[in-house]
């Protein structure tokens, strides 16, 4: 059968090919991916050679997981529609929040501000200008529970976007959970806790790696055992790929932190099996449409190989690469903004064909600001029209058996593979991001794709080519966090301080101090003992910073 | 080498904001443009910033912010070079900035304001311009 196409395309390139070719050539002398990554003209079945459906695809819910991670995907539940929120005071984001839950929300998402990612309260020098600002300020588990207002976290699952204090992050959501009366076993919902991430691209670390490895791995613990339900760790390509990178190196990098994150876990004695399956994912959808959707499925077949063969896990629901997606905030421009609604509907839909069990639409302002009310009901309302109107959810991984999408799902997986080989030669991805290795490969990738831009080889509509005058968005109708919030938050920070019994905090952070410096010990109870007394999370993570020490990242540039 | 130094660039990231992806591009562009540039990695304190931009006899400092505390931190950026005298320092700025608010940087001493689109090739000349020299003379 190959014979016979091998010469039937012989025979259309020497003809009809030929022909076209010599009277008008094409656009360009080659095509590549945004990635780099070669395009033929035409996929046939001479593009996978030894394909084999069921060692490559399978079926869904079953190894490798290509086409998905359940039997029925979408038919069964759609995904979850989780927009990313958080600004100003912890009332004001629990206002955004019940107002997503009633324009059709199904899960919540919160970000922090940046001094709260970094373990400051609100008052502390280095927090000033930017309280509020890149999302909702907590000091204590006075504005956690301001935060879930009138929102049961029985009913609700709620992804949090922080790394470097996670643990202290989520020991206050469960210590909010219990004055609700919730049981810990009852919560569902997701901390990023991706510290590795952190130190590549995003840099909201504090302490060093190796400290913050046993962080990581202290949640896995606790969770196992007292949050069934909870995903202790969103191990994120998505900031990487903002920060820079191509498809493959996003797959190639969260893999590889994926496997020093599995590895810590197994040094500090837990089964692979007791937290594999709680382990998540987080990608970017970026503009190339079949790339992504090529990256998605290859990064499922990827990682359960890798825990199936590499670390031995035997429950399926190890093997499972599930995943939260968001839309590629990179790719938005500030020129003709609007514009930006096309681009997020692209990106979800290839966030949708590759399987994603969660999904963030971005808002057509954000190259501006934070997103009003109203692009942010378009962007979730996005998400709807794809559910509910395309029919693009109602059969199971469409692009399966597409030459071009399985060939381009081979190619990301065999580069991916090899990087993988060049990090375990390092001595594996802690290791490699202490010589700067990751942080290297996306600065280059980040600058080539300036210059291609620049060159007009890479197409951006509206910056580079089909400009406007007066083309700049904003002014107006952005969203703006009230200065106030700082010096309320500082008020609230102070008022706390006179009213909870500061004995109490004392001596809780004390004995936290003691077991910080015992390497073996659990931090997750010292620490939930500390914040149910209302110790703040500055309090918190400067007892950690004492012990731990802070990061120092390498000079460079 | 005509006797003229290359111009020299401070690109430095204040306050807690963590993206440093264009002020990477901006400064690998200008270097590449002949213009000799430190970065001072995230996390600079204003009162840091202004002792590297003395200590390295800057022209120009860029700075960078997406976490929406420019209007703070660029302006303490600002009076902690003029406390140092360094009144004749070029001060740009790139980040997630809305429109209405170049108005006031401007008034505080930021001289431009790139957004996203901005070119490297745009801020090239714009600080050649100014400085008054060619790069990589």
């Amino acid at each position: 059968m190959d014979d016979a196409l091998c010469q039937a395309k012989r025979a259309w390139e020497e003809g009809e090919l030929a022909k076209t070719l010599a009277r008008a050539g094409e656009g360009k002398e080659q095509y590549q991916t945004a990635s780099g990554l070669t395009l033929e003209r035409l996929c046939t079945p001479l593009d996978l050679p030894g394909f084999s459906y069921v060692d490559e695809l399978g079926f869904p819910g079953q190894f490798p997981f290509t086409r998905g991670i359940q039997p029925t995907m979408y038919r069964g539940r759609t995904w979850t529609m989780r927009q990313y929120a958080g600004f100003g005071s912890a009332e004001e984001t629990n206002r955004r929040f019940r107002y997503l839950l009633e324009q059709g929300q199904t899960g919540l998402s919160v970000a922090f501000d940046l001094p709260t990612q970094v373990g400051y309260d609100s008052d502390h020098s280095l927090a000033e200008g930017e309280v509020g600002k890149v999302g909702v300020a907590i000091d204590s588990v006075d504005d956690m529970a301001a935060l879930f207002e009138g929102i049961p976290l029985d009913k609700v699952s709620t992804s949090m976007t922080i790394n470097a204090p996670a643990l202290v992050v989520l020991a206050m959501y469960v210590a909010v959970a219990e004055r609700q009366g919730v049981p810990a076993a009852k919560l569902s919902g997701t901390v990023q806790n991706d510290i590795l991430k952190e130190y590549v691209a995003r840099g909201t670390y504090i302490f060093p790696p190796r400290p913050s490895m046993r962080l990581v791995t202290d949640v896995f613990h606790y969770c196992s055992e007292n949050l069934p339900e909870w995903n202790t760790i969103s191990i994120s390509g998505y900031h990487m790929r903002e920060a820079g990178s191509t498809a493959v190196q996003e797959v190639a990098f969260t893999l590889a932190n994926g496997i020093a994150y599995v590895d810590a876990a197994r040094q500090a004695g837990l089964d692979v099996d007791s937290f594999g399956p709680r382990l998540s994912f987080f990608f970017n959808a970026h503009s190339d449409f079949f790339e992504e959707v090529a990256k998605f499925r290859a990064a499922r077949r990827l990682w359960a190989k890798i825990m199936r063969d590499r670390f031995g896990a035997r429950n399926p629901r190890s093997w499972m690469l599930r995943f939260h997606t968001q839309t590629a905030g990179s790719t938005l421009t500030a020129q003709q903004p609007d514009n930006n609604v096309v681009r997020v509907t692209l990106q979800a839909l290839a966030a949708v064909l590759g399987g994603t069990q969660s999904l963030h639409t971005n808002s057509r302002d954000e190259a501006l600001a934070l997103p009003t009310e109203d692009s942010v009901r378009i962007a979730l309302r996005t998400q709807q029209i794809l559910a509910l109107e395309s029919g693009v959810a109602d059969s199971i991984d469409p692009l399966g058996g597409s030459y071009l999408v399985e060939s381009l799902t081979r190619k990301v997986e065999q580069e991916a593979l090899a990087y993988l080989e060049r990090i375990d030669a390092l001595g594996g991805a802690v290791a490699a991001i202490e010589r700067g290795f990751p942080q290297d490969e996306i600065h280059r990738s980040a600058y080539r794709a300036q210059i291609e831009l620049e060159r007009g080889e890479r197409k951006v509509v509206g910056v580079n080519c089909f400009r406007t005058a007066g083309d700049e968005g904003g002014g107006e109708d952005l969203l703006r966090v009230d200065p106030a919030v700082e010096r309320r938050q500082r008020e609230r920070l102070a008022a706390l301080r006179r009213e909870r019994d500061g004995q109490a905090v004392a001596e809780a952070l004390a004995v936290l101090g003691r077991v910080a410096r015992d390497p073996g010990a659990g931090l997750f109870g010292p620490v939930l003992a500390a914040v149910r007394h209302r110790a703040t999370l500055g309090e918190v993570c400067g007892v950690l910073r004492d012990v731990f020490g802070e990061f120092e990242p390498p000079s460079d540039v | 080498m005509g006797g003229k130094r290359p111009i020299r660039v401070l690109i430095a990231k204040p306050g807690l904001d963590g993206h440093d992806r264009g002020a990477r591009v901006v400064a690998r562009g200008l270097r590449d443009a002949g213009m000799e540039v430190i970065y001072t990695g995230i996390r600079q304190t204003p009162d840091r910033i202004a002792q590297a931009a003395l200590q390295e006899d800057v022209d120009v400092v860029g700075l960078s912010s997406l976490s929406g505390a420019h209007g703070h931190l660029f302006t303490r950026v600002v009076t902690a070079l003029r406390e140092r005298g360094l009144d004749r320092v070029l001060v740009v700025a790139g980040g997630i900035i809305p429109g209405e608010d170049h108005g006031s940087l401007r008034e505080a001493g930021i001289e431009a304001v790139f957004t996203p689109g901005a070119t490297i090739r745009e801020i090239v000349a714009f600080i050649a311009e100014r400085v008054g020299r060619e790069s990589g003379e």
